[in-house]
């Protein structure tokens, strides 16, 4: 083979690979497209009032914008009726529920980051704990709802059936009215999504935390300042943004979860928002499952209306994300 | 400017009085004596035996990975950070040792201050760079830690630069000026000792001239001890001058006498630049 | 300016002394109940993995000791009938090879696209091309997992049967199958291997590539030959990781894959994995006791353990890769 020809087939080798990879990334972007069009043109119909669209965009109503969506979908709780169903008590159930794991995994997640990249010593504890997390992050997450099921909503059986609570803390009108066991809770919601989460906080915060330079922590130490006051002025205050950035990805994970808390039994119809910490709640990917799941079109076209909400949910929370990540991203040396 | 003589210099502040201790009539404020030093099984620092006088500029001069920068880390101790470092021997910090286990580093560090290579400003303001140390140490009123800022600033003759813009953050000044800053920072805590390791590596000439003529000033307020791998710049700034190699001290006394007259041969190579 | 400079020093080093002295003691005991706090909170990941071994297993014991059980029939048993009033049949195989199944077309699907994004993203992307693809790859991370499981049951399914019916005359796919939430589960990890294995190739070092182009390599020949085989180990990470996920995917195979149980490697059947027998013995109220219950933690122990040992695998290669590079 002259030198030439193979000249020829590695340009041509090179353009085919580009090719290739052009094609393959088409191919990514364009599933994302079709996912969000067959999304959006089936939950379409519940989402939005054709009336009133006519009315605005055909006749120039500019008085009936406000009834182009549907506020009773996102304002009606479900029922068997397509026309009449609606999602209050999931977005309330999820918005409760994320609040809850939020206030629990990020101290515990971010106090443990802390202490793995600025305190611990080096060794075999801590090599341990550190291969525990890694393979924490990969245990799925149906899994952590047996956990859920036996340590928070039974609590091992120490203090009766979970139907039936033996013990109760709180007047039963209070916001925090608690009984034991949790029962199918909100606590018990909240703590397994944040059994699910935890792995994912502590690892985001470390690589943040690892990204301050050590000659900021350096500094800080050769003037007297102890590994405690040190991590709490210098190293925490830089690593915030990315840590914050990390939490918000780690939320709405835990937003989007629904085979935990399916383990722990929460229920599918609920006619009520949660009183109380330990009250009965349904959540949204649950209320999107159980939708999808039913052989009728209309609850198909439901199940694609609140996946609407959903998604528009999670870009918000990512959206805060992106502008965590490039707002408050200053030099740190 | 001061003589390089270190007896013809006489210390300028009342505050620490000098001990007659020593029979030489000079105090001495750090005392290595058998002082090893190890990360892992590599001996980086064997058998080190040096005193260091109080209120003198003393460089440490070698060619790279002589150990010069270890020494100057164990004295205050921030070789505890690098995993598997250890230390045997005597180092004492007036009389008190170094090396022992419970030995309050935090104090330790308080007491001996430290400039790093490249310049490592903290990302806050300047004002906050420098009242950071102070605080961490004491309860002041404002006008004092304003007073604290201030005087810091001006020790490290970089107050006239910076007085304007004492809330803006310390990464908007130059590298020179950081430099200085963090000097400042350093100063900010009242610490005996002041370490710099090469703190003029990162810095252009300029700036370089600018820090070395402030080290110079503060030697008649702290015991200082540069790191320094440029011999004129050891020459220049320092009265005494330790030359190690491959982790021994070879040779140390006053700066003239290892630059003019070496009594070892291989510190006569390396000071006249036939290798290193 | 000397004079100035030395007055200044004396008086900061005065100036110091005005302080009231914080007390040792109470720095140092914060410092040690701080220290104590956060060691405990390290401490609660061991506990969550100490807490799901002993729940799983006080449980499947219960369950092998039950009369009705035989541990061989479990672990090796090829039908999978717990339902069946009378007929019951407790062997795991059926699930495993339908969550293999699932993992198979799922790799299958993930892995191709996402490597090809990762050496497209690292070696060939300019900023501008970067700039559209990173997001849509993070979108893709974060969609739910329910939503994936829509997108199989309502779009992938129908489309793989009408696409059948216009090849082959037949739909060939049934109405719940493998293939489609394989596909939908493959798009779920496909983040997880494009961007794993971007940033083990990221941290290829430029001399490497360097070199290779001084030898006059084209791209493909540093993507390919250079690149791809020095973060071969990160890459080979990416993907146990992600198939770690797959198998571990619960809402996509309930939605989707169907409720049969049976020894099958046709993507166009219907499938049970293992996830999906869970979801179906804890959403239809077995009794919290029964046969059927406690089988399901069995089958979530083969599942943890299954799961556990990929990712184990998993991050012993990233750490391999990670000793070379960084």
């Amino acid at each position: 083979m002259s030198a030439l020809s193979m000249r020829t087939r590695r340009i041509v080798k090179n353009r085919a690979f580009l090719a290739l990879c052009l094609l393959s990334t088409s191919v990514t972007i364009l599933i994302l497209a079709l996912l969000i069009m067959s999304i959006m043109l089936q939950g379409s119909h519940f989402l939005f009032n054709s009336e009133a669209i006519n009315a605005v965009f055909a006749h120039g109503e500019l008085s009936q914008l406000t009834k182009v969506i549907r506020w009773e979908f996102l304002t009606n709780f479900a029922s068997r009726f397509p026309q009449k169903a609606g999602i209050y008590a999931a977005v309330i159930g999820s918005i409760w529920v994320c609040a809850i794991c939020a206030l629990l995994a990020l101290p515990l997640g971010i106090g443990t980051a802390i202490y793995l990249e600025e305190f611990a010593p080096k060794n075999r504890l801590t090599a341990l704990i550190d291969f525990n997390i890694r393979n924490l992050a990969g245990v799925p997450s149906i899994v952590y709802g047996i956990l859920g099921l036996t340590a928070f909503t039974r609590m091992f059986g120490f203090f009766g059936s979970d139907k039936n609570s033996a013990l109760s803390f709180g007047p039963e009108d209070a916001w925090w009215h608690i009984q034991l066991p949790f029962g199918q809770g909100l606590l018990a919601g909240g703590l397994t999504l944040m059994l699910v989460v935890l792995p994912i906080v502590i690892i985001s915060s470390r690589e943040a935390l690892r990204a301050v330079p050590a000659s900021l922590r350096q500094a800080s130490l050769a003037i007297g300042a102890t590994p405690w006051q040190t991590a709490s002025f210098i190293t925490l205050p830089a690593a915030i943004p990315s840590i914050l950035t990390g939490a918000i990805l780690a939320m709405s994970r835990a937003m989007g979860e629904a085979a935990p808390l399916l383990v722990l039994g929460i229920p599918v119809f609920i006619a009520n928002t949660p009183d109380n910490l330990t009250d009965n709640f349904t959540v949204l990917p649950f209320q999107i499952f159980n939708w999808a799941g039913r052989p009728q079109e209309s609850f198909h076209q439901l199940a694609a209306s609140a996946i609407v909400v959903l998604l528009v949910v999670l870009i918000c929370f990512n959206g805060v994300a992106v502008y965590l990540r490039h707002k408050l991203r200053r030099p740190m040396a | 400017m001061p003589d390089t003589q270190p007896t013809l210099s006489k210390p300028a502040t009342a505050a620490p009085a000098t001990s007659s201790a020593q029979p030489s009539g000079e105090k001495i404020t750090i005392r290595a004596h058998d002082f090893n030093a190890w990360y892992g099984a590599y001996h980086a620092l064997q058998n080190i035996t040096l005193n260091i006088p109080s209120q003198r500029v003393t460089s440490l001069i070698g060619p790279s990975g002589c150990g010069k920068s270890t020494f100057l880390r164990w004295i205050n101790r921030m070789n505890d950070l690098v995993p598997n470092a250890r230390a045997q021997g005597t180092l004492q910090l007036d009389q008190d040792d170094v090396l022992e286990r419970n030995f309050d580093v935090v104090e330790l560090r308080r007491r001996v201050g430290m400039v790093f290579q490249k310049p490592n400003p903290f990302p806050k303001s300047i004002y906050e760079n420098i009242a950071f140390g102070p605080r961490l140490h004491k309860r002041f009123q404002r006008s004092d830690l304003d007073a604290l800022v201030e005087q810091s600033l001006r020790a490290a003759a970089i107050w006239d630069e910076v007085k304007d813009r004492l809330h803006n953050s310390a990464l908007g000044l130059s590298g020179g000026q950081q430099q200085r800053l963090c000097i400042a920072r350093a100063i900010a805590v009242g610490p005996e000792v002041l370490l710099m390791d090469e703190p003029c590596s990162a810095l252009d000439p300029r700036s370089t001239a600018s820090v070395e003529a402030l080290i110079r000033e503060l030697r008649q307020t702290f015991t200082i001890v540069v790191v320094t791998h440029n011999m004129q710049q050891a020459a220049r700034v320092s009265d005494l001058t330790a030359f190690f190699f491959e982790g021994k001290l070879i040779e140390a006394g006053a700066t003239d006498g290892i630059f003019t007259n070496p009594k070892n041969k291989q510190t006569e190579d390396y000071v006249t630049g036939r290798f290193g | 300016m000397s004079a100035l400079s030395v007055k200044a020093a004396s008086n900061a080093v005065a100036l110091t002394r005005r302080g009231v002295t914080r007390s040792n003691r109470t720095r140092d005991g914060w410092e040690f109940m701080i220290r104590g706090l956060l060691g405990c909170t390290a401490l609660i990941s061991i506990a969550i993995t100490a807490g799901i071994i002993m729940i799983l297993l006080r449980e499947t014991i219960a369950f092998i000791q039950l009369p009705e059980i035989h541990l061989t029939d479990f672990l090796f048993g090829t039908t999978w009938s717990p339902l069946l009033g009378a007929e019951k049949h407790f062997g795991i195989w059926p699930l495993v090879c339908g969550t293999f199944l699932v993992s198979m077309v799922a790799a299958a699907t993930a892995i191709p696209l996402g490597l090809i994004t990762a050496v497209y993203l690292s070696e060939y992307a300019t900023v501008s091309k970067r700039a559209l693809l990173k997001p849509v790859i993070e979108i893709l991370a974060g969609v739910p997992t329910v939503v994936y499981g829509f997108f199989a049951l309502l779009v992938i399914t129908p489309a793989l049967q009408s696409a059948c019916n216009f090849l082959f005359g037949a739909p060939i796919f049934s109405g719940y199958n493998a293939g489609a939430a394989g596909i939908a589960v493959g798009i779920m990890i496909l983040p997880i291997v494009a961007s794993l294995s971007e940033d083990a190739m990221q941290s290829v070092p430029r001399s490497l590539r360097e070199g290779a182009y001084a030898l006059g390599s084209t791209k493909f020949d540093v993507s390919v030959k250079v690149v791809t085989p020095a973060a071969l180990s990160g890459v080979m990470a990416s993907c146990f990781l992600a198939i770690t996920r797959a198998i571990g995917e619960t809402m996509v195979v309930a939605l989707a894959a169907g409720g049969l149980a049976h020894m099958t490697l046709n993507p166009a059947d219907q499938v049970q994995t293992m996830t999906a027998y869970m979801v179906q013995i804890f959403l239809g109220d077995a009794p919290a006791f029964g046969v059927e219950n406690l089988s399901s933690y069995a089958v979530a122990m083969v599942l943890f353990l299954l799961t556990l040992m990929l990712s184990i695998i998993g991050n012993i290669l990233l750490n391999r890769f990670r000793e070379v590079y960084e």
